[in-house]
């Protein structure tokens, strides 16, 4: 997985990293050849008392460490780009996919996990590629190099460094075969303490305000202690592979000395070849030693790669048609493909016996749906907490697809637009009202790129949000804390609204998106956009009976079916559910 | 070399790598054994050649004087290998303390990190993005244990081989070691000059990982608005951005600092060579032999390339004081102010008697009576811009007061100060006669049982977010609990009832479920004043009449503080208080103020305003 994730990263890199091993070359190159030079200043200078030539090969030394040095600088700058290419490159690539996830597929990693695999796994992989390059680029070479010049020195005694590799192999794969599983786990805990520290943050309240705190240390110190046990054992597993690999070449340098001592005495080898072969076994060790270096790191970047390959090769669960590649005009896309559509019918949304069902579990959240919502008019959608509104909702932009049934739009099954130009025909307002971190004006900005300020204070005043935008220090430009959370809820649901209401739509999609504003604001809201709304296809999940009473059709769930459909007073005639809950309400905000 | 470096911007980070290093105090005998595992090290591995040289020596003795002494050969080989396996025991047995060491430290800094988040103060989450909070926590506390691990091992390591080399170097020759010596400065100075360059870009590197880390939270979490509005390609410009922002910082921290370990191996080969050609002319003049001089050379080697080595970790220690800094610069923001040491003797008389559900355990003191007051009470989120003011008014023990007004009057930051997760800025809150501000906040918030605006769940079954109310409640109690609060009927119709696991955020239940479920949780909690905050805002309306019965059993006796757009809730209130832009306009009981024809009647008006009248004339059914 982490060969086949770097190859194709690095494929784009070719000519840098062939740069970076040629430039790791002549530098490990030069560094060879200043001991040869400084044997002739032994023999030819000292010996032979010739100072000049001292002096000369002395230039020429400083000169061949000059080229060292530029060498080295230029591969690690190579180096240094090229790694953090590769994870930059990650991340984009990280983020392009998720962007194009279903709910359902990022429900399945988890956000938090996601957010964990592009920064810290992406990080391991960055190191990783940055040690290959400074470490590991050059230490082939030096390697080959060495078994090479051992050989042509003296080839009965390579039967030694012929038994050592195997050896020094299998210590090798031992170690790193154990390692994986560790470091596997490792990412999970890191990311499990990841998960108890972001619900600590985002919980903070709930855990102050029933003094829990102390549960909640125990609870991180569990999360803690596995981590530390986990890295514990993986570091004692690399401590224990170093100088298991170092005894195994230094007493293979015993053993040249042993058997290389009887072969010159039986005059089979110079004595000059031992001095030399116990130099090239050093040489050796040195370049196991920065693969080992490597190697140490590669099984957690291994698992790395897996858990981002994961999410890459995720193929999202809901995409556009197969031509859904196409430009994706708003309203032209339509004439663009087979069926053209007639501008009237295009915010005419059908469903014809949707059900849905989440993968695996028992019951369906919904089944058999059926209904038509015409522009113009206002479907409201009503049923007890978890009778599936929002799933319905949720399958008008395609968050999740159906599991059975067609949905249309404007007399074309949404699964053959394009995603883009689908959701681009709907303004939605979510059941959790989500902001951005940034200004108010920034959040607004995301229902219209190009609305001017005058043009967001219409919106924010058609919200009910006019006022209290005002109020901000910095009005528009006040700033916005992740989620929103210096918002109350009532304040985002009026941005999430006034949102929704800077991008005009033939469809527009309120899930329960009064619930926390109180009666008046509620009230002057409705009366507000009503005008605005009135030749769009509008579909409200709501709960108060004075919210939808007015609504063209009402739809009224129970347990994801459709128990009873009509307006307020049909409803009120023929349907017991609904004429429960309107009495419910008359109960809860019974009159003086 | 570290004490060499100025204090200008970047001395924060040696600082910080400094008092990285003092948390290793602890472990003091630990780093001892470490230091001498690591000599023992190096005078084995220092030894080790020397004797191999003896044995080659055994054997050109043989090929010179043709007599080949194979049992001193012998010998002299089994000394050298026990030493290789006693150095490589040695190492093995440094890495593992280093090992454990580190580990410890880095389980201490992260233990260290989520303590902090219990003492920030609630405003700390709102004005720094919590992504960054939570990249200081994971991806720089995982940076400082990776890069410490190898940091210790090898600088421990190269600084013990460099001054063995160097002691042997001045005893061979004191010229010669003058001569390596005066590289030293030279070498310093390179390090530091590059190290002031390349800090700036670890400290953004680590910065930006966090701005990042904010960026790929917000769109995966908000990732459905993103989609709804077709605003990817906006998402993907502002990660793109930051992404940028990131590989910039990193590749040239990385660039500028890889400079350090090429220029170290070439001031040691410049050394090199002034020894070779220095000692070769000694040889000249007959000051030296050419055996010294071939042995000071190798020693000149083992001292040098330690110093190349601590050059290259020149990276690895900029980056590790880069998140060390980021990590206790969390460690370091303000906190709440801390408790007063002891309450005030007159609230704990007060308190003793109506305690309805006795003593909490570890030391929180008896359940309050419920008498509050707020007496001119003032705070703003931010300096000079106040959300509530001046608010006065007396709440007697067992009394539901009902907060009413427009959304974003202040209501919520009556609860939220009322539970000290904010600090007043004037005027004080009594808890039975006590400044709550001389109370200890987790005994003020003892007596307290909440159900806030979000309802927050967290990762775990549905029974033991219920239990979290009360921790080591029976079954009894939480199916009781969940059965008023009608949580029972959906979770059994689950198939795993309530050992369902409930996933990230809670997010496989609606909104309304998850607002019952802290409604059982406040339920079982049976404090003696509760705080219901938009309690069933998302709850349909038949279940909330269903659980009506059990709310009003649950504020029985007990002082509650309600925030509700429920007018029935609101009408039986023992008072009422009717905010606007952060004042309390009006108090009292529902007929009183709906005499008084002011915010409170029109509001009250305008609910039925549009209605049909048909409905308007009921009575309430209890």
């Amino acid at each position: 997985m982490l060969i086949k994730l770097m190859g194709r990263l690095l494929s784009a890199h070719r000519a840098a990293v062939l740069a970076i091993v040629c430039l790791q070359l002549v530098q490990t190159t030069a560094g060879l050849m200043l001991p040869t030079l400084n044997a002739a200043v032994i023999d030819d200078g000292i010996v032979a008392g010739n100072t000049p030539l001292i002096l000369r090969l002395g230039a020429w030394m400083a000169g061949i460490a000059a080229l060292q040095v530029a060498a080295a600088v230029a591969a690690g700058y190579l180096g240094a780009i090229v790694a953090m290419r590769i994870g930059h490159q990650l991340r984009s690539d990280l983020f392009t996919r998720v962007q194009q996830f279903s709910s359902q597929d990022v429900g399945t990693f988890g956000a938090p996990s996601l957010v964990t695999r592009a920064t810290n796994d992406v990080i391991q992989i960055q190191n990783l590629a940055l040690l290959a390059f400074t470490m590991l680029a050059a230490a082939p070479a030096s390697f080959l190099g060495g078994i090479v010049l051992a050989a042509h020195q003296d080839l009965p005694l390579s039967g030694i460094v012929a038994a050592v590799i195997p050896l020094l192999a299998a210590v090798m794969v031992l170690i790193v075969r154990r390692l994986i599983p560790l470091y596997r786990q490792g990412q999970e805990l890191l990311e499990r303490i990841s998960r108890v520290l972001r619900e600590q943050i985002i919980g903070a309240n709930v855990i102050r305000g029933f003094v829990r705190q102390d549960h909640e240390i125990r609870r991180f110190d569990a999360a803690n202690r596995d981590l530390t046990r986990n890295n514990l054992a993986s570091a004692l597993l690399v401590a224990r592979m170093n100088p298991l690999i170092m005894v195994v070449v230094n007493l293979s340098s015993v053993a040249v000395v042993w058997f290389g001592g009887h072969r010159i005495e039986a005059g089979e080898m110079r004595l000059g070849a031992l001095t030399a072969f116990i130099a090239y076994i050093l040489q050796i060790l040195i370049a196991i030693m920065m693969a080992m270096y490597v190697f140490t790191t590669a099984p957690r970047a291994a698992v790395c790669a897996e858990r981002i390959q994961a999410v890459l090769d995720t193929e999202p669960s809901i995409a556009g048609p197969p031509r859904g590649g196409l430009p994706p005009a708003p309203q032209g896309s339509a004439a663009a493909e087979a069926a053209p559509v007639a501008p009237a019918a295009g915010g005419t949304v059908e469903f014809r016996g949707v059900s849905f069902a989440y993968p695996g579990a028992e019951a369906p959240v919904l089944s058999g749906i059926s209904f038509t919502a015409v522009p113009g008019s206002t479907t409201a959608i009503v049923g007890a907490t978890g009778s599936g509104k929002t799933t319905l909702l949720n399958l008008l932009p395609r968050f999740l697809d159906p599991t059975a049934g067609t949905i249309t739009l404007g007399g074309r099954d949404i699964r053959s637009l394009p995603l883009a130009a689908l959701r681009e025909r709907m303004s939605l307002v979510p059941q959790h009202s989500y902001l951005f971190s940034g200004t108010v004006a920034d959040n607004l900005r995301i229902g219209g790129p190009a609305a001017t300020d005058a043009e967001l204070w219409d919106a924010l005043d058609t919200a009910q949000a006019g006022d209290f935008v005002r109020r901000l220090p910095g009005g528009l430009d006040a700033p916005v804390s992740q989620g929103g959370t210096n918002f109350s809820g009532g304040q985002r649901q009026r941005l999430c609204i006034a949102r929704a209401l800077l991008r005009p739509a033939p469809v527009y999609l309120f899930d329960d998106s009064f619930s926390a504003l109180d009666y008046v604001t509620d009230r002057r809201l409705r009366a507000a956009l009503d005008p605005l709304l009135a030749a769009a296809t509008v579909l409200i999940v709501a709960e108060r009976v004075s919210t939808i009473e007015r609504a063209d059709q009402i739809l009224v769930l129970e347990d994801g079916r459709l128990a009873a459909r009509g307006s307020h007073a049909e409803l009120m005639e023929t349907s017991r559910t609904y004429r429960e809950i309107a009495a419910s309400q008359l109960v809860l905000e019974e009159s003086p | 070399m570290t004490a060499a470096l100025p204090a200008g911007p970047e001395g924060g980070k040696w600082r910080a790598a400094w008092r990285l290093l003092g948390l290793l105090k602890p472990m003091r005998a630990r780093m001892a054994a470490v230091v001498a595992a690591t000599c023992g090290f190096a005078v084995l591995n220092v030894a080790a050649p020397k004797y191999l040289g003896d044995a080659t020596d055994v054997v050109v003795a043989g090929v010179v004087g043709g007599a080949f002494d194979e049992r001193r050969l012998g010998r002299l080989l089994l000394a050298v290998a026990l030493m290789y396996l006693g150095a490589s025991l040695f190492s093995w047995i440094q890495g593992a303390l280093t090992a454990t060491a580190v580990q410890r430290l880095v389980y201490g800094l992260r233990s260290a990190v989520e303590h902090k988040l219990h003492v920030l103060p609630s405003g700390h989450f709102d004005d720094q993005h919590r992504g960054d909070v939570l990249s200081r926590a994971t991806n720089d506390v995982d940076n400082v244990s990776q890069s410490l691990n190898q940091l210790l091992n090898q600088l421990i390591m190269s600084i013990l081989m460099l001054s063995g080399a160097l002691a042997m170097m001045f005893w061979l020759s004191p010229l010669l070691a003058l001569i390596a010596l005066a590289s030293v400065p030279l070498s310093t100075l390179l390090t530091v000059v590059v190290a002031r360059r390349s800090q700036a870009h670890f400290t953004e590197q680590w910065a930006s990982t966090g701005t990042l880390h904010t960026h790929l939270e917000e769109f995966f979490t908000g990732h459905e608005v993103v989609k709804a509005f077709g605003r990817q390609d906006t998402a993907a410009a502002a990660f793109g951005e930051s992404n940028d922002r990131l590989f910039r910082a990193a590749s040239r921290a990385h660039y500028v600092s890889g400079i350090v370990q090429p220029l170290m191996i070439f001031v040691s080969n410049l050394n090199y060579i002034a020894v070779a050609v220095v000692g070769a002319l000694q040889v000249a003049a007959g000051t030296m032999t050419i055996g010294g001089v071939q042995a000071f050379i190798q020693f000149s080697r083992l001292f040098s390339q330690p110093m190349g080595q601590i050059g290259g970790m020149l990276t690895l220690m900029q980056s590790c004081a880069a998140s060390a800094e980021r990590v206790f610069a969390l460690l370091d923001a303000p906190e709440i102010p801390a408790d007063a040491a002891e309450p005030a003797p007159g609230a704990a008389a007060a308190a003793a008697h109506h305690a309805p559900r006795g003593n909490h355990p570890g030391g929180t003191g008896p359940a309050p009576a419920g008498r509050v007051t707020f007496e001119h009470a003032t705070f703003g989120y931010s300096p000079g811009a106040p959300v509530v003011q001046d608010l006065c008014f007396m709440v007697e023990p067992g009394q539901t007061v009902a907060i009413v007004g427009h959304t974003g009057a202040g209501k919520t930051t009556v609860v939220n100060l009322l539970m000290r997760f904010y600090e007043l800025d004037a005027g004080r809150i009594t808890v039975d006669g006590a400044d709550i501000a001389g109370m200890p906040r987790d005994r003020l918030r003892s007596g307290f049982g909440t159900v806030l605006q979000d309802a927050w769940l967290f990762t775990g079954t549905i029974r033991e977010n219920i239990e979290y109310g009360r921790p080591g409640a029976s079954d009894e109690d939480i199916i009781a609990a969940a059965q008023a609060s009608h949580v029972d009927q959906f979770v059994r119709a689950l198939p795993a009832g309530y050992a369902t696991m409930l996933g990230n955020d809670g997010d496989s239940l609606s909104r309304g479920q998850r607002q019952l479920i802290s409604i059982a949780r406040a339920q079982l909690s049976g404090r003696s004043i509760l705080v219901l905050d938009e309690a069933t805002s998302s709850v349909d309306s038949r279940t909330e009449v269903q659980i009506r019965q059990a709310m009003a059993r649950l504020r029985q006796g007990r002082t509650s503080f309600v925030i509700a757009h429920r007018l029935s809730t609101v009408r039986d209130a023992d008072l009422i208080l009717v905010m606007d832009q952060g004042r309390i306009v009006e108090q009292g009981k529902h007929r009183e103020l709906l005499a008084g024809d002011g915010l409170y009647s029109s509001l009250y008006r305008s609910q039925f305003a549009g209605r049909n009248d048909a409905d308007s004339v009921l009575e309430p059914e209890q």
